[in-house]
């Protein structure tokens, strides 16, 4: 029999070893708190975030713009909070792609062994060997610049740290006896991959997402700050930075409050991620699990 | 060894063929083809270069064709010439660029090694104790910080405040009235604000690896012998523990190296270093599409090489591996 993947038990198994880490429940708390805020930033946002006054042009943090406005007169936090959709959308999405990308490439590797996992291997190698800054400005350099190709590329350049991680898992899963009892009563190959293994190899993969969102968040920024990301008029945490980078000298809250929102978004996720993987199982963290998606930039 | 470092030669050569072809895809991603991207607005899309880039790719030939031309004339690093007005090859646009990217890229991992390693070993001997919690903040908000926000702030608070330091280029105006030593010091102090950017976010989570190998090691049997022989504790850390300890970060390093070399993109256009990363950043801007494959293929075959060099070097430093053979790395 297939051991249940989230039994009532593990689940209260994995809340209670959770909800002792205090780091992990701030940053868990920060997080769905920004989920609330980009949901609702419409609501939240005390001026249009795209409103033009040239009465008020990169006025300083007063009581009517609490964090001042841009060359445009845009009010800097109405256009903080909007931003904090585009980061959340380009997280969640881009980190989806990877997802299943790698967990196809990796069940597949993983699964059949040989000549497959071999190439699927080389691939990943490959891919690793570019820097992937260098790799996505010269994508975007022949594609139309939206939020859909944004997500598309940092989805598409950062699948390979699950794509090893749901491998490793598949060969060691492989060889356990609920999958060969399976196998042996006829079970066939998706089956036995989709049912039995799969379920059981999630956990690095959920950590891997939880911890991939802040990178890809950064990416974006990055990407956004280069003016090579998600275009204006869309708000987002790079522009708003961008926009300030010529008026540095007399509008510091240009620079400073759409940075701070990246910073703790950033360690947010971060510290959930790790509490993710802490409570989930102790032995990812000398596995190393996000350390391989961590590195790239 | 010789055998060792020739097998991770070889193994590399497919890898080498793979980034030609990798590179050779990017450009038919554009929707309908590159020539579309220069549209009539386009200060470059004269009937001439429409012509020669029609030419340079091979565009009226099947596509196998066109990449086996490319790859041909790449092999003999041969990336055509430059869309811009003043035409120059491509690789000499990037050999003008690449020492600098290289030097700073260079000096950036030095600091990072010589200073992760004491931090991660303070660390991971003292586990729990203030200083090591301090150090966890630190590599925490290392993580987080974006870094070309660091840079904003650096370049705002040391660079237009105080005013002590340089914020852009690798040279005051005044530079050749300077005398000799003042010319070193001026090109130094335009090197401080970039490098300390650079290696903020290495550092922390290189500290971090250091720390966890270094756990990791100490509680091995060995480090137990080594304590019960009578070793003083600075012969057990320093000699027995660090030495292991160093092993896996030969590979963290390796493997680290894109991520540093990308970061050179932010950093290079920030404080305006005329390097590969600002190259890049300008060529993709004009739409400079041999300048764009030419410095994608060199940056991955760098790094292809250098992450040859550090698994050398870890087989050089431990036997296990290079004796091991096919266990020896993932």
């Amino acid at each position: 029999m297939a051991p249940r993947v989230k039994s009532r038990g593990e689940v209260r198994l994995f809340w209670r070893s959770f909800s002792r880490n205090q780091l992990a429940m701030c940053g868990g708390l920060v997080v769905a708190l920004l989920v609330v805020v980009a949901v609702l930033a419409p609501v939240l946002a005390p001026w249009d975030p795209n409103g033009v006054d040239t009465k008020r042009i990169l006025a300083s943090p007063s009581k009517s713009h609490w964090l001042g406005t841009d060359p445009l007169g845009r009010d800097v936090l109405s256009r903080v909070l909007y931003g904090s959709r585009i980061s959340l959308a380009v997280g969640f999405v881009s980190v989806g792609i990877a997802a299943i990308i790698g967990t196809i490439l990796g069940a597949a590797a993983g699964y059949h062994g040989g000549i497959v996992d071999n190439f699927i291997m080389r691939l990943v190698d490959l891919m690793l060997v570019f820097p992937r800054f260098f790799l996505l400005l010269a994508v975007l350099a022949f594609l139309k610049p939206s939020i859909w190709t944004i997500m598309a590329v940092i989805g598409l350049t950062g699948w390979m740290g699950v794509a090893r991680l749901v491998r490793a898992e598949f060969l060691t899963l492989r060889e356990r006896e609920f999958v060969i009892w399976s196998e042996s009563i006829g079970a066939g190959a998706l089956r036995v991959i989709f049912r039995h293994i799969l379920p059981n190899a999630m956990a690095p993969v959920l950590v891997a997402m939880t911890l991939g969102i802040p990178a890809a968040i950064l990416t974006e920024a990055g990407l956004s700050f280069l003016g090579l990301g998600v275009q204006p008029p869309y708000a987002t945490w790079g522009n708003i930075l961008n926009d300030g980078r010529d008026y540095m000298e007399i509008a510091w809250w240009m620079t400073l409050y759409p940075g701070l929102a990246i910073l703790f978004t950033v360690l947010s996720y971060n510290l959930l991620g790790e509490g993710i993987r802490d409570a989930l199982d102790p032995r990812l963290r000398r596995a190393g699990v996000g350390r391989v998606l961590r590195l790239g930039r | 060894m010789v055998l060792f470092a020739l097998r991770r030669l070889i193994i590399s050569v497919p890898l080498l063929i793979g980034i030609t072809f990798v590179s050779y895809l990017v450009i038919t991603l554009a929707p309908g083809g590159p020539l579309d991207f220069l549209t009539p607005e386009d200060p470059n899309a004269s009937p001439e270069v429409k012509e020669r880039l029609i030419k340079e790719f091979g565009l009226d030939q099947p596509i196998y064709v066109q990449y086996g031309k490319w790859l041909s004339r790449a092999v003999r690093l041969d990336f055509g010439r430059s869309f811009l007005p003043d035409g120059k090859p491509v690789l000499t646009k990037i050999g003008e660029r690449l020492p600098i990217t290289l030097l700073l890229n260079v000096i950036e991992m030095l600091i990072i090694v010589g200073l992760a390693v004491p931090i991660g070993v303070m660390s991971a001997t003292r586990q729990y104790s203030l200083y090591d919690k301090v150090t966890t903040v630190f590599v925490f908000i290392g993580f987080a910080t974006p870094d070309f926000w660091l840079a904003q702030l650096l370049m705002i608070l040391f660079g237009l405040q105080l005013g002590w330091l340089p914020i852009s280029g690798l040279r005051s105006l005044n530079f050749e009235y300077l005398s000799f030593w003042t010319q070193q010091w001026d090109f130094l102090s335009h090197l401080v604000l970039p490098i300390v950017v650079a290696t903020f976010g290495g550092l922390a989570g290189f500290s971090r690896y250091m720390r966890q190998s270094m756990l990791e090691v100490t509680r091995q049997d060995y480090i137990q012998t080594a304590r019960a022989k009578g070793l003083s504790e600075r012969v057990v850390i320093g000699k027995h523990a660090l030495r292991n300890a160093l092993l896996p970060v030969v590979t963290i390093l390796g493997l680290s190296l894109p991520g540093l070399i990308g970061g050179s993109i932010i950093v290079e256009t920030i404080f305006a270093i005329p390097g590969m990363g600002q190259l890049m950043v300008q060529s993709v801007f004009s739409r400079d599409y041999p300048v764009v494959m030419g410095n994608l293929v060199i940056v991955a075959t760098l790094t292809l090489f250098a992450n040859l060099v550090a698994d050398v070097a870890y087989g050089l430093v431990d036997p296990r591996i290079r004796l091991g053979g096919r266990r020896g790395r993932r």
